[in-house]
């Protein structure tokens, strides 16, 4: 009994109880073992950053030596000044805000559709989208571009938008978690009269905010960091997001490795930095999507 | 009493016909549902079936990409992509580039999740760190790592005070896109992994304990069992991602195909043959061939799945 309520007690204040144990001989290794490991996880972004605050001349001396001699932001201004960084950075943006509202939109009601609502074709139709789950733009990207080229979207918004706005993926998994939310709470709506969208925008959406927040960041993080597709689609400078002007123009003429990090920080940091803040949510966004494949 | 009397006589005839009408609504609540389905299905269909489709019937033609002039060939394109020692060169590539990468990324997962999920204090910094490199773009993974390998400036040579030749010896050149791979994808993993870890029940662990089992039995016969069904899902989303490896090796590698071709993957290929040399219906066979190759080990997972569940029934 006492052990129950012990560690009842210790999981209503977690964050004290820990604090206040003492430091067993095994916690003492294993948090030493911790931070080697995460400096050898690190120490790659840090030479990022004390690269991309070295002049070009000093990055590339031999040896290389970790800190900079003369700390210089000038590889920052200068990628700001000559590049197209900023558009690309605000292409980036429209392409990921987009993409995500636009699959939380659709995977959502197809999602609802699928697994409570009866139609004419559904086990077909299911049976698609599952089939949906394996083609990608690595799969089948030269026939997606020819689809995408008659349609005359080549180098435009639409064409880099709209095919990442198909995931069968996360219609599967809104379907499994629609599935697992009570029928009755609907049933009980509809007997008081409300009717089937009114149905499904107050009562499941707001049911499944855990699981549509899932998606979206997972969808997010996806299109942010989608290269093969928006390189495959546009050769057009003024309208590459992140990390395609940077593998792809940045790496043109000879490269400027100070630049090139400075570079590759500004398209990684955003997410890092929202991951510091929204942790909890991420992770568990993640793995939610992840485990959904189960 | 009188009240309650008279409610009673009348309550169970109210409450037939409100179950009726309930029934009747909710069914129809529930009908035709195809309107919730129909914005998914136009971009499925335009952006998936439609390709799909098309990249059949692309492949029994010689198309090039512009369309123009295309005519019915029959079977030549998957013919002569048997015979193309290049194809087999690039499934080659990517199936050893899989077949190092699974399981190293496997079993890093594994550990990372266990060290995280025992040491008690800022469990949050630990999951800061082998999860950060996930969030970078690849092709920024990839920039980076080959800046670490690049001979003489680059760090890795310099801590391990050796000489490899990472980016331009046959030897090395994939091996090098492994590690790049490991560093940045090893976080989601280790993620699905933390999140089995911390859904296995204390209890278990508790009941081992009162029974004298140390440390070590509780890992094999606790932990390792309650993790099987992961393990094989971290196995198959690696698997169907490491074949369809694309970006880091075209960046590490600058846009070419590495030293004496080394690392040119299946899907830079069909990339290769759809707009460098144009010819995309020979593009679409291979690509269909490689379809056909994905959807085999998704097939067979389920296979596996579907096997085990009735196995443990």
């Amino acid at each position: 009994m006492t052990t129950a309520a012990q560690t009842a007690a210790e999981a209503a204040t977690p964050v004290r109880a820990t604090s206040r144990r003492a430091w067993s001989p095994s916690q003492i290794v294993l948090t030493l073992l911790g931070a080697a490991v995460s400096m050898v996880f690190l120490s790659p972004l840090l030479w990022a950053v004390f690269t991309s605050l070295k002049a070009e001349t000093e990055a590339v001396e031999v040896p290389p030596h970790w800190l900079p001699e003369d700390w210089t932001g000038q590889a920052w201004s200068a990628m700001f000044e000559t590049g197209n960084i900023t558009n690309w950075f605000v292409n980036s943006l429209v392409v990921s805000v987009c993409v995500t509202a636009v699959v939380l939109l659709v995977a959502a009601l197809a999602g609802y559709g699928f697994a409570r609502t009866q139609f004419r074709g559904k086990g077909f139709l299911m049976g698609m989208v599952m089939a949906g789950l394996m083609v990608s733009p690595a799969v089948l990207g030269v026939p997606l571009f020819t689809t995408v080229q008659q349609m005359g979207m080549v180098d435009t918004y639409w064409g880099m938008i709209l095919p990442q706005c198909a995931p069968a993926a996360m219609v599967y998994i809104l379907y499994k978690f629609f599935q697992g939310i009570p029928r009755e709470l609907e049933e009980a709506a509809f007997i008081d009269g409300a009717g089937r969208w009114r149905v499904f925008f107050t009562i499941v959406v707001p049911l499944s905010r855990p699981s549509l927040a899932a998606v979206g960041i997972f969808t997010f993080i996806a299109s942010w960091n989608n290269f093969l597709w928006p390189y495959m689609v546009t050769n057009n400078p003024d309208l590459m997001t992140m990390p395609n002007g940077i593998a792809t123009v940045m790496n043109s003429y000879g490269i400027q490795w100070a630049q090139l990090m400075a570079g590759g920080l500004m398209a990684g940091l955003p997410l890092i930095i929202v991951f510091v803040f929204f942790q909890r949510q991420i992770v568990a966004g993640v793995a939610h999507t992840g485990l959904a494949g189960q | 009493m009188t009240t309650t009397g008279a409610e009673t006589v009348i309550r169970p005839a109210r409450a037939r016909t409100a179950a009726l009408s309930a029934t009747v609504r909710s069914r129809q609540g529930f009908q035709h549902g195809g309107w919730f389905v129909a914005p998914f299905l136009a971009l499925f269909t335009l952006f998936v079936i439609w390709p799909l489709l098309r990249g059949v019937y692309l492949s029994f033609t010689d198309a090039n990409i512009s369309g123009d002039g295309t005519s019915f060939v029959g079977l030549d394109n998957y013919r002569e992509a048997v015979g193309d020692p290049l194809v087999w060169d690039a499934l080659g590539h990517s199936g050893y580039f899989t077949l190092l990468v699974v399981p190293c990324i496997t079993v890093l997962a594994f550990l990372l999740a266990m060290l995280a999920h025992h040491i008690e204090r800022a469990k949050w910094l630990w999951r800061l760190c082998f999860f950060a490199p996930f969030l970078l773009p690849s092709t920024v993974a990839a920039n980076l790592w080959q800046w670490l390998f690049n001979p003489g400036t680059g760090m890795v040579n310099h801590v391990f005070g050796v000489e490899t030749p990472w980016l331009t010896d046959k030897s090395y050149a994939m091996l090098a896109v492994v590690i790049c791979t490991l560093w940045w994808t090893v976080g989601f993993s280790f993620l699905l992994y933390l999140a089995a870890l911390q859904g296995i029940p204390a209890h278990l662990y508790e009941a081992a304990k009162l029974d004298g089992a140390n440390a070590w039995h509780r890992m094999v016969h606790i932990t390792l069992p309650m993790l099987r069904n992961i393990t094989g899902l971290v196995i198959a989303l690696q698997i169907l991602a490491s074949l369809q490896v694309f970006d880091q090796a075209v960046v590490m590698m600058d846009f070419g195909t590495g030293p004496e071709e080394s690392t040119r993957t299946f899907v830079q290929y069909t990339l290769e043959q759809g707009f460098t040399s144009y010819r995309v219906g020979y593009a679409s066979a291979i690509s269909i061939i490689f379809f056909v190759l994905i959807a085999a080990v998704a097939l067979a997972r389920m296979w596996l799945l579907r096997n085990r569940e009735e196995g443990v029934r």
